[in-house]
């Protein structure tokens, strides 16, 4: 239960309002105890009496009555709201903000879905407890210590008997709890694999229809959504005993006062009075136990989703900064690699071995090699977005590891291989990295990177809305925005991974152009495949099984490397033989 | 942000779902099969009422009859009973909470799976239009705001109003004036709540939209967190989610506002009826039109008479957010889908192969024609490449063949077929298609791969990663095919993921094969290897290759260039480089600089990147 504590915490600033909704909720069990009386009142000394004033007087009373108890249980009401969902919104986004700040390898593991999950559906069943359930928990708890003190200086020896059952409700309330929360545990956890499920399909939806799969994925949803009920028909099992079997217990108190107090009465040691007065206030012990009853099984769920809202709050990012670690200031651009090695979280080998190069400013890099060598996995060493395993990689002389990584990022404009754009307007996107540039800004990047003329063709122009993952535009046409987006941070270091794979050769080759103005003093990283795209490089590196197996220009190493001689051969035009010759040109 | 299209089917149902009771009658439709444990629960509540009733009797006797006439004897006697209805009440209790729990998860399981089901129905043109995080807010919190009310409105509903019915029936009969006089507030109570339950009604809907967009935003940011990253971006997103996540606070103590609202109101309401009964009753009494005895019984059973009144007036201004959620959510179950098998349709037999475009024209939104009248003709057997420039039209060619979209003019025909006469299943069931995007499954790469076809053994799996070159970079990881991949594949080199997704195609066996930029992270080696594989492959089966790489499609026995929507050029490539036109051009350009030889020949063209 400590995540709960850890929960509950998040009612601190709040505590204002949570204390106006305490007061609020003993205002209104003052008037309830109150309004009783009054009506009394307008009986006793109203109707009997024959007394019409009185009993208006007591009718205007209970009234007034009326509008404080329910203004108070207005306050109460809106002022609990106003606490949790406080407090929920503090939580969602302390996880928001830590999911943000996890580095790359927590997210290659975790899975969208659950961690949706959390935020969404976990972080609702603790405020469901920290709203009301929380309040009713704490009044419960002073009333059955109020209604004890009441009947024990009624008649303590006839308490005692009754007292006896408070041990058992708080015994089972505790042995409920315990016994629920590994099922709410898993209530959510299924909960989230369900949601994992769904996102997946939603998110491949293309697939999914493409192989007609509907009738495959409304089965492992179903499953999914079986294993679900079922956890939380085991959990109704589970509760359908906790809150009638409390009230069952306090019920015996009744009878235990009856049976003894009706024994003493016969004896001669008791008033019939004061037994009948002791039997009513035992109601008042009744209640209390009513609401544990209530409360245990959001108290069991509330722990339960604690504790996994906590496992990503609390998580340890790997890639952080260090106590010490500085700004990197304005950087000129030489980058190395120095006997780097990295292996991937989970991995049993390294995809990067020994790594070592140097890249000066303003020189470019080429990148290339076959397919799964490492090429993007150096490239996502440099704005740190792994931390090597052996060695290290500095940028103008300081291990990246040295600085902050903010000041890293800032200065290193990336066109990542997997091309992600967001739900809003073109500009939004290209803008991305710099939210507040001027249009004009937006546009002469978007001519850059040759994107200015399809997307004034768009239906709005900039302001044309894309939808999630850039939908809306074609393969090409996204990379390009991605390439604008790279370029607008006007970064010293600029990294294009395979930025041009969809497209056309005559588009990248204007690209080329137009880029080799700007990246003459920068330093620039190209991964490709075409050969057409990396040969001018100053330094080609060529990459092979996790190590670099070969380095040069383009002419060098056409003469050095076979595999190098390889990729460019397979790209020739016409009758050169290679490996993909063999298809036939004519049935 | 996208939600023009929810939010047009949401206003031309909104006539319909305004109406609270069809839309809590339909929601109760999906409990309706288990229509027996309901009544069981029925019964359990009634035996609950009995033994709350019985209780304080047996006490009362108790202490009248026993105590007071020092009769210990009977005493226990009556103890045992008592303690046999708390018994009762126990096991009565016990049971109606299971069924009662049993029922709802059953009935949100059900629920779930329909929307589900209808989310699957869907036509891509809807996924386009909607965000996957706004959907699954309908299926995670909207499912649980119905739950909410489902599982605790139902029992308290039916308590209150066997409750109600009772006192009614006693209060009528024990004096009919001052009964009429009591009910006189419940206009007054039926008018406050039903005013405030709409308030609450639009209260909520807000509620449910704002969550609707904190789970759009944050499964795109989650989804795109990497970027974020890249462009230092966290600080923005993070303002933004706090912005979305404060309107959804902001909604939801809004409506608790309303909500709050009502128990005040019914409680003033109340006394007021109570100020009547004592003043209406003393002045019967002091005429000697009614016992002083009836009008102190009447009093106290108006203070239980409005107890449940305030409960389910309660109940329904709390259910107004349940309601809204179902609302939503069954606007999304009833979202037209704008792409059906036509009534009519007949499974497609085993396809031949043949494929014709007749003066297509398609636009995915009015205003931009993609294609304009393409017309083409493809043999069964036949490689067809598209060329064209970025954003021509080439992909949109293929997701017609594979009927994802209807066209808008003209005709899509396999084997002489118009795709519109067939059921889209058995089209789609004899294609291979390899997306663009090459989505994988978090899942083994075996499993991935069996996507294509759920019943291929296990070597069928490893001929076809073998046949895309994929089987090597396989057997080097640690658990080969069993190795479970992150989301979209995640742990895989782009040109890796693209390589399964080919597997996966293959697998298929396919009559139409459509390969989408399949290799265009692959290496040229590994690509040149693959389509030498690939030709024997192909024999016989029609495929459709669009690249960029003219490396890729060079081969192809038809290419066709489409520019502005149009198809520009097509033939085969010797006939295109003789032709001397559009396609010569791109084909020499991507060859400027590199001389035929592969070696440097002094005067390369300056491109590239570099100097
Ligand atoms: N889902 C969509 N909704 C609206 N417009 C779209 C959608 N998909 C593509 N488009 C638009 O249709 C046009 C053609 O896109 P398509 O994807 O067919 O191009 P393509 O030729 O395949 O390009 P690329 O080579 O870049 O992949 C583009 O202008 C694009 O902006
Ligand atoms: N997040 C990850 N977790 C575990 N392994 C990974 C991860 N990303 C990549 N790998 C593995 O590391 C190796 C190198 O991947 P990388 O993405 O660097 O290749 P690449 O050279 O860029 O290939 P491509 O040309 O296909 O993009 C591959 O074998 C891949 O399976
Ligand atoms: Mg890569």
């Amino acid at each position: 239960m400590r995540p709960l504590g850890q929960a509950l915490r998040y009612l601190l600033p709040y505590w204002a309002s949570a204390l106006g909704a305490f007061i609020s909720m003993t205002l209104v069990a003052v008037a309830n105890l109150t309004y009783p009386q009054l009506i009394r009142r307008a009986i006793d000394d109203g109707i009997m009496k024959g007394d019409l004033g009185a009993t208006f007087a007591v009718a205007a009373g209970l009234l007034g009555v009326a509008i404080v108890r329910g203004g108070f249980s207005f306050t109460q009401g809106y002022l609990s709201e106003k606490t949790s969902q406080g407090a929920a919104y503090d939580m969602r986004n302390a996880i928001y903000g830590k999911l943000q700040t996890l580095s790359f390898s927590f997210h290659d593991q975790a899975q969208t879905g659950q961690l949706m999950t959390r935020v969404t559906s976990d972080v609702e069943m603790v405020r469901q407890f920290t709203g009301q359930g929380f309040l009713q928990l704490l009044s419960a708890i002073l009333m059955f210590f109020g209604a004890a003190t009441i009947l024990l200086l009624m008649n303590w020896r006839l308490a005692l008997v009754t007292l006896m059952t408070l041990p058992l409700i708080f015994a089972s309330f505790i042995i409920f709890i315990s016994r629920a929360h590994p099922l709410f545990m898993g209530v959510q956890a299924r909960l989230g694999e369900l949601n994992t499920i769904l996102q997946e399909n939603l998110a491949g939806i293309r697939v999914v229809k493409a192989f007609v799969r509907e009738p495959y994925e409304a089965d492992r949803y179903a499953r999914a959504n079986d294993e679900l009920l079922l956890q939380n028909i085991r959990v109704a099992r589970v509760f359908s005993t906790s809150f009638p079997l409390m009230f069952f217990i306090a019920s015996l108190g009744t009878v235990a006062v009856l049976w003894y107090g009706g024994s003493q009465v016969v004896a001669g040691e008791l008033s019939l009075g004061e037994l009948v007065a002791f039997n009513t206030y035992l109601g008042l012990l009744m209640f209390p136990a009513f609401i544990l009853g209530m409360v245990s099984a959001g108290i069991a769920r509330a722990g339960a989703s604690a504790t996994r809202i906590f496992e990503v709050v609390d998580a340890e990012s790997e890639v952080n900064d260090r106590p010490g670690a500085v700004p990197l200031p304005e950087v000129k651009g030489r980058v190395t690699f120095e006997d780097v090695s990295f292996r991937y979280v989970g991995a049993e080998r390294n995809v990067l071995e020994r790594a070592s190069f140097v890249v000066e400013p303003g020189q470019t890099v080429a990148i290339v090699g076959t397919t799964g060598a490492g090429k993007s996995t150096i490239i996502n060493l440099i704005p740190r977005f792994y931390d090597v395993t052996a060695g290290r990689v500095t940028v103008d002389g300081r291990d990246v590891r040295d600085v902050t990584v903010g000041s890293l990022r800032r200065q290193i404009g990336i066109v990542l291989q997997d091309t992600i754009l967001f739900s809003g307007t073109i500009r939004e996107n290209i803008a991305y990295g710099v939210p507040d540039a001027s249009l004009d800004d937006v546009v002469r990047v978007a001519k850059l990177a040759h994107a200015h003329d399809f997307i004034l063709e768009q239906p709005e122009g900039y302001n044309t809305r894309i939808g999630e993952g850039g939908v809306g535009l074609s393969g090409g046409q996204m990379q390009r925005i991605a390439i604008a987006r790279a370029l607008l941070l006007e970064p010293p270091i600029l990294i294009l991974d395979d930025s041009t794979s969809s497209v056309d050769a005559e588009t990248e080759y204007q690209i080329q152009q137009s880029l080799s103005s700007l990246i003459e003093d920068r330093t620039t990283f190209v991964i490709a495949q075409r050969i057409s795209t990396v040969r001018n490089a100053d330094l080609i590196l060529v990459l092979d099984q996790s190590r670099i197996v070969a380095r040069g220009t383009h002419e060098q190493l056409l003469e050095t490397n076979a595999l190098y001689g390889e990729i460019v051969a397979s790209q020739l035009h016409d009758d050169v033989p290679v490996p993909g010759e063999a298809v036939e040109m004519e049935e | 942000m996208f939600h023009g299209h929810l939010q047009a089917t949401a206003s031309t149902t909104e006539g319909k779902a305004r109406d609270s009771a069809a839309v809590a009658r339909r929601l109760f439709s999906y409990a309706r099969p288990f229509w027996h444990r309901m009544l069981v629960v029925l019964g359990l509540t009634l035996v609950i009422a009995a033994t709350s009733a019985a209780g304080p009797y047996l006490i009362g006797v108790a202490i009248d009859q026993y105590i007071a006439n020092g009769q210990i004897d009977g005493l226990s006697l009556l103890m045992v009973a008592l303690i046999g209805v708390y018994v009762a009440a126990l096991v009565a209790r016990v049971l109606q909470t299971y069924i009662m729990g049993w029922l709802s998860q059953m009935t949100l399981a059900r629920i779930r799976f329909s929307i589900f089901r209808s989310l699957q129905g869907q036509s891509l043109r809807f996924f386009d239009r909607n965000e996957v995080g706004d959907l699954m807010s309908r299926l995670v919190n909207d499912v649980e705001a119905i739950n909410v009310v489902l599982s605790q409105g139902l029992i308290q509903a039916l308590s209150g109003f066997f409750a109600l019915l009772g006192m009614v029936v006693a209060m009528l009969a024990l004096n009919f004036e001052l009964a009429l006089a009591s009910f006189i507030v419940l206009p007054a109570m039926f008018f406050a709540t039903s005013f405030l339950s709409g308030l609450a009604r639009r209260a909520f809907r807000r509620t449910r939209e704002t969550i609707g967009d904190v789970s759009a935003n944050l499964q795109e940011d989650i989804a795109g967190v990497k970027v974020a990253q890249a462009f230092n971006r966290t600080d923005v997103n993070r303002a933004r989610f706090a912005q979305r996540n404060a309107a959804n606070r902001d909604a939801n103590v809004g409506a608790t506002a309303v909500t709050s609202a009502l128990f005040p109101a019914m409680d003033v309401l109340s006394t007021i009826s109570i100020g009547i009964i004592a003043g209406f009753g003393g002045y019967l009494a002091i005429h000697g039109q009614a016992t002083v005895g009836v009008v102190v019984a009447f009093l106290a059973y108006v203070q239980q008479f409005y107890n449940p009144i305030q409960q389910l007036g309660l109940l329904y201004a709390q259910s107004q957010s349940a309601l809204a959620a179902a609302e939503r959510t069954f606007n999304l179950i009833d979202t037209p889908v704008d792409l059906n098998d036509a009534p009519d349709a007949v499974p497609l037999d085993q396809i031949e192969g043949q494929v014709e475009f007749k003066d297509v024209q398609f636009a995915y939104s009015p205003s931009h024609m993609v294609l304009d009248g393409v017309s083409f003709v493809v043999k069964p057997g036949q490689t067809i490449a598209l060329v064209g420039a970025t954003g021509t039209g080439k992909t949109t060619i293929a997701n017609l063949i594979a009927r994802f979209y209807d066209v808008a003019a003209g005709q899509v025909l396999v084997d002489g077929a118009d795709l519109r006469t067939v059921t889209v299943a058995s089209l789609r069931r004899q294609m291979g298609i390899v997306p663009q995007n090459s989505f994988l499954f978090a899942g083994t790469i075996a499993e991935n791969i069996r996507y294509g076809r759920l019943d291929a053994p296990d070597q069928e799996i490893e001929a076809a990663a073998k046949l895309v070159n994929a089987h090597g970079f396989i057997i080097a990881l640690p658990q080969g095919y069993s190795t479970v991949l992150g989301e979209k594949g995640g742990t895989l080199s782009q040109g890796q993921r693209q390589l399964i997704a080919f597997a996966r195609a293959i697998l298929a066996d396919p009559r139409i094969l459509i390969l989408d930029e399949a290799t265009s992270s692959v290496d040229t080696r590994t690509e040149a290897l693959i389509q030498q594989a690939l030709a024997v492959l192909l024999k016989g089966r029609t495929s459709f290759v669009i690249a960029h790489r003219l490396s890729t499609i060079r081969n192809a026995d038809h290419i066709l260039l489409i520019e502005d929507g149009q198809i520009a050029e097509q033939g085969t490539h010797r006939e295109l480089i003789a032709h001397g036109g559009l396609y010569a051009d791109l084909y020499r350009r991507q060859f400027r600089d590199l001389p035929s030889d592969g070696s440097p020949d002094g005067q390369t063209i300056d491109s590239g990147f570099g100097r």
